[in-house]
């Protein structure tokens, strides 16, 4: 089963750029990138850039309109996410309890939609 | 010779009985073949219905149990059949094939309760749905009884229980006994569920003739048979055990009023049913694997082995679980017990820190108004207990703190 894990966090409790703790976080996450790797389980995984790069749209009455920001103004921002291939919802929230963002801030764990019956 | 009408009624007991104790454990086995929570459910009702028909003609089989889950599988691979979703339908029909003919005798079917238990109390579910599912599944109460402890209507409940099972579905909860990784976390989530049943047994009552502290009890003997030797298990279940033998002396009998712990009537505690719950537990402290239940546990058993309560012990036992759970619920306890030793002004600077947090929380304003009552401070106790009565749901309750509240005039 396919699961996306969607890093949420408040920019402003992540750690700064250069400080020890900020050293920590990246090591462990390529210390999880390389062992989902190892565990032929990671599909995806990428971060985003801030939300102060945001872009948001919506087409009214078939117009679109182009805002900037993001969809939601909440202190936690989607900030990236992986997507993993495991056996069942346990698998997975090992993994997300395993990315160091869980830390500072939360991750949602949602399964894939399956569009092919064939599986 | 036995009449037809007779041999019905024998049938129908049978079934009832079959309900009652075997439920859990075939649901359990089914789910464990079918992986389909609601459809398991769906062909075993099937199977009661056919054995209504089958037994009162042909008579009841040797075992009930084998017969009931053969015609329940046969029933699932129709269900799977028709409903012509083929994949899945094909994987299905794999796990179903060569089980047919097998398991016909009860001691035959694998006991998988253990995991239908962490599947139902599962954290990814809401607590009252995994509340309202482990009572479903594994005690065999039904949808109505269910409701009735949430004061819920019937359908409400039942959607609550058809979207859990909906999730463990779609989100892939597993149907296992978690690794030992994360063990500690989801007993923790299972024995908390096994405690809001007992404490809600103590609240509700017997609800259409199921007593739920007896019911919690089943569950947690029946958890500790499943995996036994675990230290957390055994405490649980010596602090449900230790409660329980004191169930006859809660209500006054003739005010209906709760009687607070040290008042009441010793002689109508269950002593027997406490050293067992003791003797448990020691044999708990004994695997030195300490934790909250066990402490818990330890706590009720301060309160009711020797002639009174051992109130330096409790407040020592207190100050290791904060340790364990720093709630504030707990701290309120531990100044309580604070209090008991001659410490009542350190124990009411404590109360008031905790105002803010448990404002909303009835003990909080009941134990608040206990210690002030005992000060030069009536106005405050009656003011505290006012707010007690004010947020109790409990009958029995708001009659024994108006009773305290009344008191406070003629001290």
């Amino acid at each position: 089963m396919k699961y996306m894990l969607l890093i949420y966090n408040d920019p402003t409790r992540e750690p700064a750029y250069g400080t020890e703790d900020f050293k920590q976080m990246m090591g462990g996450f390529f210390e999880l990138n390389t062992r989902m790797n190892a565990d032929g389980v990671l599909v995806a995984g990428e971060g985003l850039k801030g939300i102060e790069t945001a872009t948001s749209l919506r087409r009214k009455a078939g117009k679109v309109e182009t805002m900037d920001g993001p969809f939601a103004d909440t202190k936690e921002h989607l900030g990236g996410y992986y997507i993993v291939d495991v056996p069942d919802l346990d698998a997975a929230l090992r993994y997300a309890a395993d990315i160091p963002s869980a830390n500072f801030g939360t991750i949602e764990v949602r399964p894939l939609m399956d569009y092919n019956p064939a599986g | 010779m036995t009449s037809p009408a007779s041999g019905a009624v024998a049938v129908t007991k049978a079934l009832n009985t079959l309900a009652r104790d075997d439920r859990g454990r075939l649901i359990a086995a089914l789910i464990s073949r079918l992986r389909d929570f609601q459809l398991a459910e769906d062909v075993l009702q099937d199977a009661m219905l056919a054995a209504v028909t089958h037994w009162s003609r042909s008579g009841i089989p040797a075992s009930p149990q084998g017969w009931l889950l053969q015609v329940a599988y046969r029933k699932a691979l129709d269900r799977i059949r028709s409903r012509k979703t083929h994949d899945r339908a094909k994987e299905s029909l794999i796990v179903l094939s060569g089980e047919e003919a097998a398991e016909t005798d009860a001691e035959s079917i694998p006991d998988e309760r253990l995991r239908l238990i962490f599947t139902c109390c599962h954290p990814a579910l809401e607590k009252k749905s995994q509340v309202a599912l482990t009572l479903r599944t594994l005690g065999g109460l039904s949808t109505a009884q269910i409701a009735e402890i949430f004061l819920d209507q019937e359908t409400t409940l039942g959607q609550r229980l058809s979207r859990a099972k909906a999730k463990i579905a779609a989100s892939g909860i597993p149907y296992a006994v978690p690794d030992i990784d994360i063990w500690p976390e989801r007993l923790e989530s299972v024995l908390s569920v096994i405690y809001l049943i007992f404490t809600a047994g103590y609240n509700a009552g017997p609800v259409g003739g199921k007593d739920l502290a007896e019911e919690a009890i089943f569950l947690c003997r029946l958890l500790n048979r499943l995996h036994p030797a675990d230290a957390e298990i055994e405490g649980c279940l010596a602090l449900l055990m230790i409660s329980h033998a004191r169930r006859f002396a809660r209500l006054d009998p003739h005010t209906g009023a709760s009687v607070a712990l040290g008042d009441q009537d010793r002689g109508l505690w269950r002593r027997d049913e406490i050293v067992a719950g003791v003797a448990l537990l020691e044999q708990a402290l004994a695997r030195r694997s300490t934790g909250p239940y066990q402490l818990k546990a330890a706590i009720a058993a301060c309160h009711c082995e020797g002639e009174s309560a051992d109130w330096p012990q409790i407040a020592l036992l207190y100050n290791e679980l904060l340790q364990l759970e720093p709630t504030d619920v707990v701290r309120l306890n531990r100044a309580v017990a604070l209090a008991e030793i001659g410490a009542l002004d350190v124990a009411l600077a404590e109360i008031d820190r905790l105002e803010t947090a448990l404002e909303g929380y009835q003990p909080f304003h009941a134990a608040r108004a206990e210690l002030l009552s005992r000060t030069s401070n009536p106005a405050g106790a009656r003011c505290a207990y006012d707010r007690a009565i004010a947020l109790t749901q409990f009958e029995p309750d708001r009659t024994f703190l108006v009773a305290r509240r009344d008191q406070l005039a003629m001290r």
